[in-house]
């Protein structure tokens, strides 16, 4: 296990608490967007930016960073808190999502925003993407990674499989994917929608290399982000299990959450609680 | 009679023309670009020899990327090496790649921006007896209403050479349009050829007073280029003159070219093997409309789909030789 430094490990707690309640403030603005996948997915998006990515926020196209890959592009308003409190852009823009003229498209928009490595939305073509930036560095010999941040419901298309497939074959240790496995998509659980279990077994027979973490424990993130990066002749897969609403009570594990911002009154809600769990991150740590 | 600057093969009209795929012309034109450029790149999706880059495969093994029968994951792995400083070329059928991949095109390549070249093969109904599966009859249609896309037609192989070329030097995604069937050499390496720049291939005799006017306007892509000029040949000698106008790029459509032309002809006939709407004779249909309306027929499918048989029998049934291209003059003359 990497270890962390306990002021590391209270900075990354409290980071992802203030990327919350950005996208909570964020969505409430934008008046719609997606709630569940964003907030579940603020750990996993903080052990990013902020400790495991190579990357110059205020040189956004720095030809050696590590690439981050979104390939579910719905959960942007976490992409977005996360990349403008690493310094790409400022925080106040947040509040501009999905209006006119906003760098902040509904959906990423590679070009309109620093930071943004590629357009995404329609789902299931992130891997194939980062796959295309893994070969390029491979056969330019560059030491930097791709990762690619995937959705479980997304592993519903076709596109997907084709590049788990076409990874596994081409010994892709360079390329790091990560599944954001929150249990949820827009008509219900995945597993009653369409089920993906044995999703490790699955990767496994594609030839990758497979770790389980908890998806909201930075330890464990970090951890096997380190030793994907040691493993050669494989891709690796990340299964992160999360909390769809991660930190706001009434939205945690609730699929009616995926698509759908707060109220006015909810996201006061919210706020109140995130704000609550701030403390107990400070109190614990001191 | 053929026009002087397009510097055109002077033996087009001999029985036995050179004739040959403009797929080989792709295959040609990537091994060129390669050498040119080491960023250049090239994908394919199970049909290597067909789509003619078995000669790049051999020289640049280390470009040469199989994603297997898998056109979704072809273009969406491009569109990530042509954001990093590649210029990936896809190639496989166009009925498969730009028809079953056009969202991942779309959304990653064109929205994107990212330096795809797409290479649709076997396109048309020349395809012959694979049948109407595998003619690709929609694909200029559904190309060109992509922002961002620039769309080019080659009438043979040796201007299928210089738009491959062309494309790998162009930033941008560019869909280029390939058949499999050998089609008569109209050009030479001397024709000019530029992305964007429609060229006269056939023009009236000159007299004096006559002005350059024409009876009718015919505006072609691809190899059916052949067939207009048939049809121009033997209008001439019934003493109805034709211009016949190259528009290998139907996107960005060559507007100042057409505009100048049809107001010396007055009348237009689009030839393309593609259905009727949508395609060349959409685009043009929407540009005269706009800034020069004048009576239009068009020469290609209509609104149908093909069959099995061979290229010259389904050109003939489905109203695309000089014959059907010569009624379509004479009609829209009636109609000037």
């Amino acid at each position: 296990m990497e270890h962390l430094h306990e002021r590391r490990l209270t900075f990354l707690e409290e980071m992802a608490n203030t990327i919350r309640q950005d996208i909570v403030k964020t969505l409430v603005a934008a008046g719609s967007g997606h709630s569940a996948g964003p907030l579940g997915m603020a750990d996993v998006f903080t052990a990013f930016y902020f400790h495991i990515l190579q990357h110059r926020p205020h040189e956004p196209l720095w030809a050696d960073r590590d690439r981050l890959v979104l390939s579910n592009g719905h959960i942007c308003p976490v992409l977005y808190a996360t990349l403008a409190r690493a310094g790409y852009f400022p925080v106040p823009e947040l509040k501009t999502l999905r209006q006119i003229g906003s760098r902040l498209q509904g959906h990423p928009h590679r070009g309109s925003l620093p930071g943004i490595e590629t357009t995404s939305g329609p789902l299931g073509s992130g891997i194939s993407q980062a796959i295309g930036f893994a070969l390029a560095a491979r056969m330019d010999r560059k030491k930097w990674r791709t990762y690619c941040l995937t959705s479980d419901g997304e592993h519903e298309e076709g596109n997907t499989w084709e590049a788990i497939m076409f990874a596994g074959k081409e010994r892709l240790s360079n390329l790091t994917v990560v599944i954001d496995r929150n249990n949820i998509q827009i008509d219900g659980f995945t597993e009653d929608v369409m089920p993906l279990e044995p999703l490790r077994r699955k990767y496994e027979s594609f030839n990758w290399n497979v770790l389980d973490v908890n998806g909201h424990d930075f330890v464990d993130i970090i951890s096997a982000a380190a030793e994907a990066r040691a493993v050669h002749e494989r891709p690796t897969v990340i299964i992160a299990h999360t909390i769809p609403g991660k930190g706001v009570d009434f939205m945690e594990n609730d699929y009616a959450w995926h698509g759908k911002p707060p109220s006015r009154g909810e996201a006061e809600k919210a706020l109140k609680e995130l704000r609550t769990l701030r403390g107990k991150i400070q109190s614990e740590h001191q | 009679m053929l026009s002087k600057p397009a510097k055109l093969n002077q033996k087009l009209f001999d029985e036995n023309v050179l004739q040959e795929p403009t797929r080989d012309g792709y295959g040609r034109g990537v091994v060129y670009a390669a050498k040119r450029d080491p960023n250049v790149v090239v994908l394919s999706a199970d049909l290597t020899e067909s789509t003619r880059v078995e000669e790049f495969k051999k020289r640049f093994p280390e470009r040469f990327i199989e994603v297997g029968v898998a056109e979704q994951n072809m273009a969406t792995i491009a569109a990530g090496l042509g954001t990093q400083g590649k210029v990936p070329f896809i190639s496989s059928y166009a009925t498969f790649s730009p028809g079953r991949n056009w969202e991942q095109i779309r959304t990653t390549v064109s929205y994107n921006d990212s330096n795809v070249k797409i290479a649709g093969h076997h396109a048309g109904i020349s395809v012959g007896p694979d049948g109407a599966t595998h003619q690709a009859i929609e694909d200029i249609a559904t190309m060109r209403v992509m922002a961002n896309m620039t769309v080019i037609v080659p009438c043979d192989s040796v201007e299928a050479e210089k738009a491959t070329e062309a494309a790998a030097v162009v930033w941008g995604p560019v869909y280029l349009r390939f058949a499999r069937e050998k089609s008569p050499i109209l050009t030479t390496p001397e024709t000019p050829f530029a992305p964007g720049a429609a060229y006269v291939m056939w023009e009236p005799p000159l007299r004096q007073g006559s002005a350059g006017q024409a009876d009718a306007l015919i505006i072609g892509c691809g190899p059916l280029l052949y067939q207009a000029l048939l049809a121009a040949k033997e209008l001439e000698e019934k003493k109805i003159n034709v211009i016949v106008l190259n528009c290998h790029t139907v996107k960005p459509l060559d507007g100042k070219t057409v505009v100048d032309l049809v107001k010396r002809a007055g009348a237009v006939v689009t030839v393309e093997e593609h259905q009727v709407s949508g395609g060349l004779g959409g685009a043009v249909a929407e540009l005269l409309a706009r800034e020069a309306p004048a009576p239009m027929e068009f020469v290609g499918m209509q609104n149908v789909f093909g069959e099995s048989g061979t290229p010259a029998e389904l050109v003939r049934k489905y109203g695309m030789d000089a014959k059907a291209i010569i009624a379509a003059v004479r009609r829209v003359i009636r109609r000037k």
